[in-house]
Order: structure tokens, then sequence, then C-alpha cells
């Protein structure tokens, strides 16, 4: 009994070390799960799918379930490596955090509304329906309309995160579902404003589209200040994982981290990590 | 051997329709058991008795959103009605001939232009122009609008299918008694089509029921009761559009739950119409 067992973890070895000499590292016939936000899981199934054919033979499980599922499965060891749409907080630095991009969102309004920047404190109140008319933030005599995401977004999450207001709080006059319907609105409404992905707003914005991107706290609504973390209305999306991590674990951590899937982070609006 | 072929083509198609109909039974027992989680326990009363919908806050009123439908679904049948039964009555019996088929060939244009230019279209054009009048523009008002436009050629194209149908004799004995135009449109021909007309009307209110891209686009999809015309609405369809991708849990069930309200708005419909067809005389 025992001698097999030995033989067979002597087999093993022997493949393992073996398969480490090609070109395919030793985990080739490895599973990987992730679970966690689902904000990141969209990308990161994304980039397994990328990863997956990179190294034949090896699954890569994505499970969504929030931030906190993430850290909880991480910790415990359901999953190698938890996605958390945020930065981690002082109580769990067991895990190491590996940032594969930022998340932003910036508020915007019809080019011909000479609103720059608002305050917090106005746009909460625009948002829970105190303000409606731009006149009371130093605008024209226009009625404000306001745009909301839909229930689900990550978005209207990280929006109503920054803003402490819940859904049910906001007095919304339209409700839409992807940044092109928010962009697109607010194109059509000089009295609108909404929030949508900020590097489709610039985009957008810088071909054509009749909008503005209003500066924050005195920062400019730009990817760049996102990408270098001083854009309030930002987040970064993380892989977490607790103690030494395999080599496999290692590699896909590595890969999503590299300029190779920037093409994939781009498609799902977030930006990308400045090169190393 | 005549009447084993029969027998065979008779049981085929018995078969082909009863696998429709099962079909429609897969699908409602597919909803049903996706919605089951919301369902069970005593929720049923929160889709009726909630004020408001944030599933995400466990709130799941869906009463505003079937109302929003339905106020759409009547808007868009009152304009689109008269206007197709118009065209499908001048094509048919006023139009010079050239003219009726450039006619029916711009209501099969219409018909098939995808939802989603419609929603374009009403976005882009329409809705500015109501917020000019009424902010923000994105309204019931919008969506009835696109609507109806949308189901006109529905309307119009079967309605004058119907008349077409409508045996020539008969509007020969009209004319020969001397009959003016007018009593033979709306005496004769309209009732002897009628049965064709309103399976056309019923086609059209299932189809603006079940419009999702365009009503999405310019409804504004704010979950209240209607006020007025120019309120933003959000549908049942819309709201599983918007919410779906990025649902999970009791979110998801809720969203299935309202596309079961939907299938069961639509099955009331159908039979309302069977009903109200009960016994109407069919062109032959």
């Amino acid at each position: 009994m025992h001698n097999r067992i030995n033989r067979r973890q002597l087999l093993f070895a022997a493949l393992g070390t073996g398969a480490s000499t090609l070109s395919s590292p030793a985990w080739s016939a490895e599973r990987l799960t992730l679970t966690g936000s689902s904000t990141v899981a969209p990308l990161a199934l994304e980039i397994a799918k990328r990863f997956e054919r990179l190294h034949p033979g090896v699954r890569v499980d994505v499970q969504s379930g929030g931030s906190s599922r993430g850290i909880a499965d991480a910790r415990s060891g359901a999953a190698q490596i938890g996605m958390v749409s945020r930065a981690l907080n002082p109580d769990e630095r067991d895990l190491t955090a590996s940032t594969i991009a930022m998340d932003g969102i910036s508020l915007i309004v019809h080019r011909s509304n000479p609103i720059t920047t608002l305050s917090d404190d106005q746009v909460k109140a625009i948002y829970t329906g105190q303000i409606k008319n731009w006149r009371e933030v130093g605008g024209s005599d226009r009625t404000i309309s306001v745009v909301n995401k839909a229930e689900g977004r990550s978005t209207l999450e990280l929006f109503l995160a920054h803003y402490q207001l819940k859904n049910s709080d906001i007095r919304a006059q339209v409700v839409i579902g992807d940044n092109q319907q928010g962009i697109k609105t607010v194109a059509a409404n000089p009295g609108g404003i909404g929030y949508v992905s900020i590097g489709t707003a610039e985009f957008e914005a810088s071909h054509g589209a009749p909008i503005r991107l209003l500066d924050m706290a005195g920062v400019p609504a730009a990817v760049a200040e996102v990408r270098k973390g001083r854009f309030p209305l930002s987040r970064p999306l993380n892989l977490v994982v607790r103690g030494e991590p395999s080599p496999l674990a290692k590699g896909f951590v590595a890969f999503a981290r590299s300029t190779a899937v920037h093409d994939l982070v781009e498609a799902q609006f977030f930006v990308t990590l400045a090169p190393n | 051997m005549r009447v084993a072929s029969d027998l065979i083509a008779s049981r085929l198609l018995g078969a082909f329709a009863g696998t429709a109909a099962l079909l429609l039974a897969l699908v409602l027992g597919f909803l049903m058991r996706e919605a089951a989680p919301v369902l069970s326990a005593g929720h049923v009363w929160h889709f009726l008795t909630d004020d408001g919908w944030y599933p995400l806050e466990q709130r799941l009123g869906l009463l505003p959103m079937v109302w929003a439908s339905l106020a759409v679904l009547l808007g868009a049948l009152l304009l689109a009605v008269p206007l197709g039964l118009a065209t499908a009555v001048y094509e048919t019996f006023l139009a010079a001939p050239a003219v009726a088929s450039v006619l029916r060939l711009g209501m099969g244009l219409l018909a098939g232009i995808p939802s989603v230019v419609y929603g374009l279209w009403g976005l882009t054009m329409l809705v500015p122009l109501i917020a000019g009048w009424q902010a923000p523009g994105t309204s019931l008002l919008a969506a009835v609008l696109v609507l109806a436009l949308m189901i006109v050629p529905t309307v119009a194209i079967t309605g004058a299918a119907a008349l077409a149908r409508v045996p020539l004799p008969w509007l020969q004995g009209a004319s020969a008694l001397g009959l003016s135009r007018r009593t033979l449109v709306m005496g004769v021909a309209l009732p002897a089509a009628r049965g064709g007309i309103v399976a056309g009307i019923v086609l059209a209110a299932a189809r603006a029921l079940g419009e999702t891209m365009a009503v999405l686009m310019v409804a504004g999809n704010v979950v209240q009761t209607p006020g007025s015309v120019f309120d933003p609405v959000r549908v049942l369809t819309a709201n599983i559009a918007l919410e779906m991708a990025y649902a999970t849990g009791d979110h998801r069930a809720a969203l299935f739950a309202s596309g079961l309200a939907l299938a069961l708005l639509v099955l009331a419909l159908t039979a309302m119409a069977h009903l109200a067809q009960w016994g109407a005389g069919h062109a032959p």
C-alpha cells in the first residue's frame, strides 16, 4: 500500500519535472477556482478563457457572488483566488491583493450645460430630488433630468457607495441599462445628468457626442486620473490570495495583470493599469 | 392507400401541433421553476402590495409595471388601429392600383424595420421633441408613439388581407343595390372581414406587449404608475432586459416572476380576443 503511493508520487514528480522543461508549465492539468465580485467576474471570465486557450488542460472556474464571498472563499480556501471590487480593509491584511484594473465612473451633462463641476452634496441633492433645477446650482433655468442606472449594475453600486445613498432614495426621471444608452440619453436632453464608465464617456465626448464630463473635487474626469488612483469616483478591481499561492494561481494573477489582457479590460469599460 | 397516407399526415401534423403546445407548457414550467424562490413562502403578495421595485432591498412591487405595460398597449392600439384600418380600406377600395402597390410595399418595409432602429429614431428625434415641451421627454407618450408606428403595418397588412378575402359577389351585390361606397365599406366589407381584422389586432397587441428594445430606449424606465402621458414608465419586458444581465439570486428569480406576469398578461389578452370573436361571422 505504502509502496504504491510512493511510486505514484514519484511518477507525478517525474511528470512534473518532465513537463516543466517543456513550454507548458507543471500545472497543465490543474483546476483553478475564482469566486467573488460580480463586477470583476465578467472580466475574469474573459481572462480565464484566454488563459485556458494558452494553457490546454487547465480549467478555470469563475463564480460571482459579491466581494464578501471573494474574501471569505479566499480565506477558507474554497477558492484559490477571490475577486474583490474594492481596496482591502485593514482587517483583511491576511490576504494579498493584486489590482488587475480600475473601475471609474464620471458624471456627465449635456455640452450646452455651463456647469463644469458639482460638489458631493449637490450631486446628492440632485439625485434625491431636492434640487430640481440647474439654476439652483448656478446653471441656467432648466429642469434637471436625473438619469440613473438599472439595479444590479456595478456602476450603480459604485455610485451609491460613493455618495452613501440607497437606490430607493434616488428620484430618477430616466433609468438606463448600458453606458451607451446613458450617453445617448444625456446627449438628447439638455437638462440631463447621468453617470457612466469613464472610459466610454471620454471616448464618446472626444468623438462628437454632445456631453461634458464633470470634474470632481478639483480632479479632472479623465482615464489618466483614474489610472493614477486620484479620481474620487473610482475603485480598484482586485484578485486576492491568502498566503503563498499555488504556481497556477500565481501564473493566472500575473497573466491578468499583463498587457496581454488590456483589450479585454477595455472591452468591459474598465481602465487598464499603467504599464510598469 | 390514400386513407393510409391521410392517417400518416394527420398523425404527423398532430404531433407537430402537440409539440408546439408542449413547448408553451415547458416555457411556462421553466418560468415557474426559475421564479420559485420568490413565488414560494407567501412572497406572491409582495408583487402586488410592495410599493416599489428595489429587488436588492427586497421590495418587489410589480403592479406599476403591469399598469405601465397596459397603458402603453392601450395608447398604441388607440392610435394604430384606426390608422391601420384606414390604410387597409384605402388600399383595397379607394387607391389607384399603382398607389395601392406602393402603399403595400411601404407597409411591408415598415413592418420589416428592426425595432432597435425605431428605438434609435425615437430616442434621437421624438424624445428631444417631447423634452422641449415637457421634460424629460422619455415618457409614456414617446413609448406609445414609437409602438403605434411599429404596429400600424401589422394592422394594415392583416386588415388588407382580410378585406381582400371578402367574396366579390357580396361587393358586386352591394354595388348593384346602389349603395354608396361608404355604406359598402362600413356596412358590408368591414363586417365581413371582422374575423381577420380582429386577429390582426390581437397580433399587433401581442407584438406591442412583447416589444422590448424600442420601448426600453424611449420610455424612461422609471418604475411608477403612470399619472400622465409625460411620466417616464417601465414596462415588464424592459424590466427584464435592463436587469437580467447582472441579476443573481432572488433578484434573478424576481425577474423571472415578471416574465411570468407578462406571459399571463399575453395569455389573458389572447383569451379575451377569442371570447370577443366567439360567434362572430367569419368571411368564408
